[in-house]
């Protein structure tokens, strides 16, 4: 009995707790790009560097309040300039739909189109990230490291292991958990919400309403940079901030996009989970679980690991080829790409 | 004078021009229909009153007010409901947010006309928190006339009401369509299926290649030998 807590114990702190804070980090991600798709009907590369871009205006500003001493207490000062970064973020994207894809949209042109319009802008942010804030690996962290620490918890279940619980875990769960309920209120019972549905649906018929497409188009931006922003911080506080890895992110956010059935917001939250569950429980070493379970002799000399960290955004991409192959509108039946 | 005109239409879709000096009218709490065989422009004028293809000649006006160069969404706001053949409800949106965005344009509370709507398509009102993409064709096409009529229009505009729906479905469909008219609205539709159209309609005009043919009561027509040979298979 004991041995079977321990093993899952070690489980819940190297498997279960990260990857649901990196599936919530995802799921913001993946909701970003989802409702760009359902909207503005293409695929947006320069999702991940808009969350780069995002928390680097954060960053600025965290920096700012800690010099001038302003703080909040146990919780990271990262949160007092969420709002500033958010801002900023959604002038960027409002900044870039007044000047690049309006342009296409005028002239009606392919989703390929955009596409590609998008990668420009992702360089173009890439390159604005790096002029500001560089390339290198930037920790913003404050406060409270720990919720629940291993040493005192151990000591306190008088186990082998412990559980530990950093802050910026549990920080990610709750604001994730509010973030998501509040979207998914605004978009099931608010007129906006009703008209960005009406939209996405049926573009014809919305306009023939009365639905004004530019106000759609204009506030699916405002939710999608401070979904970025939000999912972006949470991920540098988690782990940390280096503009080439939230590059890197857009991978497994499009993973968890499509295999939640693009153009569908719920599909984006289970997607996100299952490309961090998958991601992380493919590339965890087990030999410590195995330990506490399996007897001396039939332990393996490995690490039990299936696939090396390194190998990470293998799985996103395996995740993605098989959606694409056996059901390509998701699990959530989304649009077929 | 009647209340909704589109008088000597003459345009097409950018080439060739498809209407030549056409003429459709009708007036309040009235059903005229236009039939015709396959591409005679029957749709094409239809879209062509309600703004969606540009007039070389010919102009459009509703009561007293020349809408020839107004958008489609600006008729919309003048008192024109219209319901496309295809891709007419959002397919996933409940029947009542179907509703709701109808009345997107008005600011006053429409309860009222919400209740009207369910009073007339009562399956409506029993399937009110279902996708509409979910109901049958028949159901569907209510949707698609409940959600026009949520803007209290005074003209309402169905391209072919009853194309897809089974014999039975049609009959209960221009069942309704009369009710609406019976309101004070008035409908002009485009239809398929000649026969049963023109024994509802109180004006029917006959288009061949963009041109009027024959333009009369809808009894009248259907009496007409000639009609009847060449349109109605004998």
């Amino acid at each position: 009995m004991e041995d079977i807590l321990n093993a899952s114990l070690v489980l819940a702190n190297f498997v279960i707790i990260p990857s649901l804070a990196y599936g919530a980090q995802l799921a913001l991600g993946a909701l970003g790009v989802t409702l760009i798709y359902a909207v503005l009907r293409f695929a947006n590369f320069a999702h991940g560097d808009l969350m780069a871009f995002g928390t680097m205006a954060v960053i600025l500003v965290t920096w700012f309040f800690q010099a001038q001493g302003i703080g909040l207490g146990p919780l990271p000062t990262a949160l007092l300039a969420l709002p500033f970064g958010i801002i900023a973020a959604v002038l960027l994207a409002m900044g870039t739909d007044r000047f690049v894809y309006r342009f296409y949209r005028k002239k009606r042109a392919a989703p390929v189109t955009f596409v590609i319009a998008s990668v420009g802008v992702m360089f173009v942010y890439n390159a604005l990230t790096r002029i500001f804030i560089g390339t290198s690996d930037i920790r913003f962290e404050d406060g409270e490291r720990f919720l629940i620490r291993a040493r005192e918890s151990r000591e306190w279940m008088g186990l082998a292991e412990g559980l530990a619980l950093r802050s910026s875990q549990a920080l990610t769960l709750v604001v994730a958990i509010i973030v998501v309920v509040a979207l998914f209120w605004s978009l099931q019972k608010t007129r906006t919400g009703k008209a960005m549905r009406a939209y996405s649906d049926n573009e014809d018929l919305a306009l023939l309403s009365g639905i004004n497409p530019g106000r759609v188009v204009l506030i699916t931006w405002v939710i999608a940079a401070t979904l970025a922003t939000i999912a972006g911080t949470l991920y540098g506080l988690d782990k940390s901030f280096r503009p080439f890895n939230y590059f890197m992110l857009l991978l497994p956010i499009f993973a968890a996009a499509v295999v939640g059935g693009i153009g569908q917001p719920f599909g984006a939250i289970a997607g996100g989970f299952v490309v961090a569950f998958s991601e992380v429980s493919i590339t965890y070493a087990y030999r410590r679980v195995l330990s506490h379970i399996l007897p001396e002799e039939w332990m393996p000399d490995g690490l039990a690991q299936l696939l090396s960290t390194d190998y990470k955004f293998a799985v996103s991409f395996i995740i993605l080829v098989l959606v694409l192959l056996v059901r390509p509108n998701g699990i959530f039946k989304g649009r077929v790409i | 004078m009647s209340f909704l005109i589109g008088e000597g239409m003459t345009g097409g879709y950018g080439g060739a021009d498809i209407l030549h000096d056409c003429t459709i009218s009708v007036d309040k709490g009235e059903v005229a229909v236009i039939v015709g065989p396959n591409g005679a422009g029957k749709s094409t004028a239809m879209k062509a009153i309600f703004g969606m293809l540009n007039l070389r000649e010919g102009a459009v006006r509703l009561g007293e007010r020349a809408i020839t160069g107004m958008t489609p969404q600006e008729r919309v706001r003048a008192g024109m409901g219209f319901v496309p053949q295809t891709g007419n409800v959002f397919r996933t949106l409940t029947v009542q947010e179907n509703l709701e965005m109808g009345a997107f344009i008005r600011d006053d509370d429409f309860s009222d006309t919400m209740e009207q709507v369910f009073s007339l398509f009562p399956v409506l009102a029993e399937k009110r928190r279902q996708p509409a993409g979910e109901l049958s064709g028949g159901q569907r096409q209510q949707v698609a006339v409940g959600r026009a009529l949520m803007t209290r229009p005074d003209v309402l505009m169905l391209d072919e009401p009853t194309a897809g729906v089974s014999p039975i479905v049609m009959d209960d469909l221009f069942d309704k369509i009369i009710d609406v008219a019976n309101t004070g609205i008035a409908i002009l539709m485009v239809e398929q299926n000649a026969r049963q159209a023109l024994a509802i309609a109180d004006k029917g005009y006959v288009l061949v290649q963009g041109r009027n043919r024959f333009t009369d009561t809808g009894e009248a027509l259907l009496a007409n030998p000639e009609v009847r040979r060449s349109f109605l298979g004998g």
